[in-house]
């Protein structure tokens, strides 16, 4: 691969990390895992001055879940590192679903959660899973730390919220008040493949009630798509009855915003969608059945 | 005492790769790990319009780029009559676009610097002014009476049309078709297709004025051909040119044809006199370099009601792209299409074929196939599966009322193939038992009541494989034959050279088994070299699946010559009569007196030590072997899928292969080969294709939208072998390398199609996509896979 030239930087903080990003007068680029941002250095959709890279900054490279519930996940954590978490099947369902459906397994192995979000790619599993869990990206500049809301910090294609001198360094994802129930489903011609219609639902049961319900959608639209007020509208106190399901599955279908290319018509990946959110939906009230 | 024959790695020994020591390693040679003394690097400039009038071409920013030496232009190659090339059909294709370009992705201008960044950035600033001209991106725009004509450059040529071809017996057919109870019609796509290489194309052309040599080590499985292509096209002597293949990071096919890359990086050798580079990276590979298939093919077929078929017809329109630059014998113009139904008895066949120019990259190479076999074999099960629909006839019946019987061998098929041996329903049947071929309708129609739909599908195949002989095939006028060149040094060990060219086949390994086989020499002390022209004997390469039933064949030869001569020493060294020795594998003893005997590698020290008197020393042979017949394996495979309705995804439950490719050299080697194509045929029938927008934009351009099939998709394949050896091959075996590739698409496809034929539909175009899948389920309608492909 012949990039344009670039200069490396391996700072071993983040403070000489934010220091050189604040001086590159928006110029630097984060190098985490990479998996996204080499691609496009080598096609040179990319071109940054500098590539900071962060991975010989320590205390990046840790999930853990805090005394409320709350699930943090470091700049550093991969892909790989959810796929095997032991904290997050019952805290994080959703995301425990998406772990081991995100790009590849060789990917996963370098690829970090927190630079998938800040990507923004419009098919991105984890800001869906993010959008859908009422997740926040921490970020850090020379002034300090703020939460931003993923669905401010998503702002477009390929495109995030952080000022050129700051840094994503967590993403953190609130508990369930109830119990967390959800899944994510994505449909692709081969594993690795940029999804033709992928769902994430995060459902919080009180009971067998719903009461609260996110849902957001990736490959369906230029950005990724928030359906949580039409799968809330659906379901917030009430039980998955088929009808109910049924009622959520249009909802969210009528949320895409599909278009035609050579995965499928755009009527297909809708269907899809409402496909995938009923299958979904489904399989926790199966499961909810089972376990009374 | 005769040496144990699976013990040193003879024939039948599923012996190691020995290339894979180095493999596996990382330590294989390839073309761009080559690095010679003051090396500079090429990068090309390609179009990214599919049809424009050149208007200008600006380099002089390029040519500022500090490090930057030489800047070509199609107005340079022209001037030094390079502009334009011949490809392998008899047509020309450009070097650098002079005129206009004709496909996105073609190459325009050319950098040649120090080192490949500053190539890279120099090449981002040409300025190429272009003037749009309408795109052209199937047959049926080509052939629009107000279509622009896209070979503007030729004289006596009209229209898009390349040419009209038939073969066949016309009336013969009609007359079939008027006494037919039943006629079955089917109308596929086979989409356009990349071999595909992990490594792409490249050479290092090395240019020395002082002695006038130009070497160029060069990703080609053909390093002969090359040869004597350069020498016609750049007028340099023959003798002067040295070709060198190294390791080569597959082929498919893709790399026999002349690319322009090469061309260019010759002529900037000789311009700068300096080595050059020219390194393709993937998506340079995917979207210039010689695809495969993309051909429209119709087929009728007349059906007695008992389910005979008395004949058949098919029409194929295909679509070549800017130029036709296919890769096949001179005598046809679409490959060897007409082997379609070599395995049925067909009393009665006609088939007629029509070729296109269109705004998209030439190729239509033999990606894992020899010449269009693919295409034919496929268009064959397809009409066999829609024929048996039609008759309301058991899929598998159907066909084994219809294939060759093993007493009808040799047969003579309807286009004049002579298949000359297989056990047909032998094969059926061994596949039939394994997938549990009796009991599935049963279970298909358990499993609809509960919603789930299950389908199985048949193909089966003879393939001509193996080209020559040299009567009717050659390339370029070259006849296909091959060589082998087989040296026993004095301690016994040697070293074989064949005019073939390995690029994951594992010669080095079966080339030395069939040596061992012949000789009794272990395998081990046999070092196999390919691919470089001053050492290598002449030979077309690899490709067609030719090289077990040409070159293998010339091996054993030279084999056989050599133990000749080992005789006469033998004799000598026993003081007895040449008629008074016998063989056994890796010594000769006397007859009468088993005890008394010299070892092969006796022979090969009295070679060079102790040789008769009058004998001239040394012990080895050139062979140059020219086949009487193709060799014609075949395959029966069987799959079972299961479709889901709500989305129109399809796994894989089971698949069977029963391959007969005669006798096996090394058996490890070719169930890896049975594998590797059906992962392949899984990759065209499953997701792999490319496509392009009705702007010419090539959808399939890189590994994202190309897709190959990894372990975590493909299904697991159960592998079933039926032997019967090739009646003329030296030890019995026919080519292998393509059967499952050629064989595979039509089983899945059936499958799929028996899972969802319920709702009327008669087909779906490959690959069958989910989405493809569900729409005929939806619709019950055909699903056609013709470009343009809509984008928003």
């Amino acid at each position: 691969m012949y990039p344009s030239r670039f200069a490396y930087e391996a700072p071993t903080s983040l403070a000489e990390a934010i220091a050189i990003l604040d001086r590159s007068g928006g110029e630097a680029k984060i190098l985490a895992g990479g998996q996204s941002l080499v691609p496009m250095l080598k096609l040179r959709f990319a071109a940054p001055g500098t590539l900071v890279d962060i991975n010989n900054i320590p205390g990046l490279g840790e999930h853990w879940l805090d005394k409320d519930g709350t699930l943090h996940i470091g700049a550093l954590v991969r892909h790989e590192d959810l796929e095997y978490s032991t904290v997050i099947a019952d805290s994080h369902p959703t995301l425990a679903a998406a772990a081991e459906l995100v790009a590849d397994p060789i990917v996963r192995t370098r690829g970090t959660f927190v630079g998938s979000v800040c990507h923004a790619d419009p098919q991105g599993d984890w800001a869906a899973t993010m959008v859908a869990s009422g997740g926040q990206i921490i970020a850090q500049g020379p002034n300090g730390r703020r939460a931003i809301d993923v669905r401010e910090f998503v702002l477009g294609p390929f495109t995030n919220a952080l000022a050129y001198n700051e840094i994503a360094v967590e993403a953190v994802i609130p508990p369930a008040t109830g119990t967390a129930k959800g899944g994510y489903l994505k449909l692709e011609r081969r594993v690795g493949d940029f999804a033709t219609a992928s769902v994430a639902v995060n459902l919080d049961m009180h009971g067998d009630t719903v009461h609260r319900a996110g849902c957001a959608l990736a490959g369906v639209g230029g950005r990724t798509i928030d359906a949580n007020d039409a799968i809330n509208g659906a379901l917030k106190g009430k039980t998955l009855t088929p009808e109910n399901i049924e009622a959520a599955a249009d909802a969210v279908a009528a949320m895409a915003e599909p278009r035609s290319d050579h995965r499928g018509s755009a009527d297909y990946k809708r269907h899809i969608v409402k496909t995938f959110v009923s299958r979904i939906l489904s399989n926790i009230a199966h499961s909810e059945q089972k376990a009374a | 005492m005769s040496v144990d024959e699976i013990k040193i790695g003879g024939m039948g020994a599923s012996r190691r790769r020995v290339e894979d020591n180095r493999f596996i390693r990382g330590k294989g040679k390839y073309v761009d790990d080559v690095v010679l003394p003051g090396m500079l690097h090429m990068e090309i400039l390609r179009a990214d319009v599919a049809h424009a009038r050149i208007k200008s071409i600006d380099t002089s920013a390029a040519w500022e780029v500090p490090g930057v030496r030489l800047v070509l232009t199609g107005e340079m190659m022209a001037a030094r009559n390079l502009a334009w090339m011949p490809t392998l059909s008899y047509d020309t294709q450009a070097v650098l676009a002079t005129d206009k370009v004709r496909f996105q992705g073609q190459e325009v201008a050319a950098v040649i610097a120090d080192d490949p960044y500053i190539a890279k950035d120099a090449c981002a600033k040409i300025v190429v002014e272009y003037e749009a001209l309408p795109v052209i991106v199937n047959p049926d725009q080509a052939q629009s009476p107000d279509a622009p004509l896209i070979r503007d450059d030729k004289e006596n040529q009209p229209t898009n049309k390349i040419f009209d071809w038939e073969i066949g017996d016309k009336s013969g057919t009609d007359k079939a078709f008027e006494e037919a109870d039943v006629i079955s019609t089917i109308d596929l796509h086979y989409p356009r297709s990349h071999p595909s290489p992990l490594e792409p194309c490249g050479s290092i052309a090395d240019y020395d004025r002082s002695t006038g040599k130009l070497t160029v080590y060069m990703t080609t499985q053909a390093p002969h051909i090359i040869r004597a292509a350069v020498a016609m096209v750049a007028e340099l002597p023959e003798h002067q040119i040295r070709i060198i293949s190294p390791d080569l990071g597959g082929g498919f096919g893709n790399k026999v044809p002349v690319y322009p890359g090469y061309v260019i990086s010759i002529l900037a050798s000789i311009l700068t006199e300096r080595p050059v580079k020219w390194i393709e990276d993937k998506t340079g590979n995917l979207i210039s370099t010689g695809f495969g298939r993309d051909v429209y093919l119709q087929g009728q077929m007349a059906l007695r009601k008992d389910g005979k078929i008395l004949g058949m017809r098919m029409h194929t329109i295909s679509d070549h792209g800017a130029f036709y630059a296919d890769a096949q014998p001179t005598k046809f113009k679409i490959g060897l299409m007409h082997s379609t139904f070599a395995c049925y008895d067909v009393p009665a066949a006609h088939l007629t074929s029509t070729g296109y120019y269109t705004n998209k990259a030439p190729g239509g190479v033999a990606y894992r196939c020899s010449f269009r076999v693919t295409e034919a074999m496929f268009f064959q099960e397809r009409m066999m599966h829609a024929a048996a629909n039609d008759l309301g006839m058991d899929q598998a019946e159907f066909r084994r009322v219809n294939l060759v019987k093993d007493d009808m061998f040799p047969y003579r098929t309807a286009f004049g193939f002579l298949t000359d041996s297989g056990q047909y329903d032998k094969c059926m049947q061994v596949g039939m038992e394994a997938i549990g071929y009796d009991t599935f309708k049963e279970e298909q129609e358990e499993a609809r009541k509960r919603g789930r739909l299950l389908g199985l599908g048949i193909s089966t195949m003879t393939e001509p494989l193996g080209a020559g002989n040299s009567r009717e095939y050659d390339i370029l006028g070259i006849k296909m034959f091959d060589s082998a060149e087989l040296r026993v040094h004095m301690t016994g060990k040697a070293i074989l050279r064949t005019g073939a060219k390995t690029q994951g086949q594992g010669h080095e390994t079966t080339w030395a088994q069939i040596v061992a086989h012949e000789l009794g020499i272990p395998a081990d002390d046999i070092v196999v070299e390919e691919g470089d022209t001053d050492t290598a004997p002449f030979g077309m390469g690899t490709y067609a699946s030719r090289s077990t039933p040409v070159a293998g064949a010339a091996v054993a030869m030279a084999a056989r010559k050599v133990r000749a001569k080992a005789r006469k020493i033998a004799a000598h060294l026993l003081e007895v009569s040449e008629e008074d020795i016998e063989w056994e594998l890796g010594r000769f003893y006397v007859r009468g007196n088993h005890d008394r005997g010299v070892t092969i590698q006796d022979c090969a020290l009295a070679a060079y030590s102790n040789m008769p008197d009058g004998m001239e020393p040394g012990l080895e042979n050139v062979s140059y072997y020219d086949p009487p017949n193709l060799t014609w394996p075949f395959a029966a495979y069987f799959c079972k899928v299961e479709v889901d309705p709500a989305t129109g995804v399809w796994d894989v439950l089971k698949f069977v292969a029963v391959d007969d490719c005669g006798v096996r050299i090394n058996p490890m080697i070719v169930e890896g080969q049975v594998m590797g194509g059906l992962t392949e045929a899984y990759a065209m029938a499953n997701m792999q294709y490319i496509t392009f927008d009705e702007s010419g934009n090539c959808i399939g351009s890189n590994y994202m939208d190309y897709l190959l099939p990894t372990a975590w998709e493909t299904p697991g394949f159960e592998l079933h072998e039926v032997v019967t050896p090739c009646p003329h091959h030296p030890i019995g075996a026919k080519g292998i390398g393509e059967c499952a590739t050629v064989a595979g698409p039509a089983a899945f496809v059936n499958a799929v199609m028996n899972a969802i034929e319920h709702t009327g539909v008669r087909n779906v175009d490959m690959p069958l996509q989910p989405n493809r899948v569900f729409e005929a389920l939806q619709t019950g309608q055909d699903v056609s896979g013709m470009p343009p492909v809509k984008v928003e």
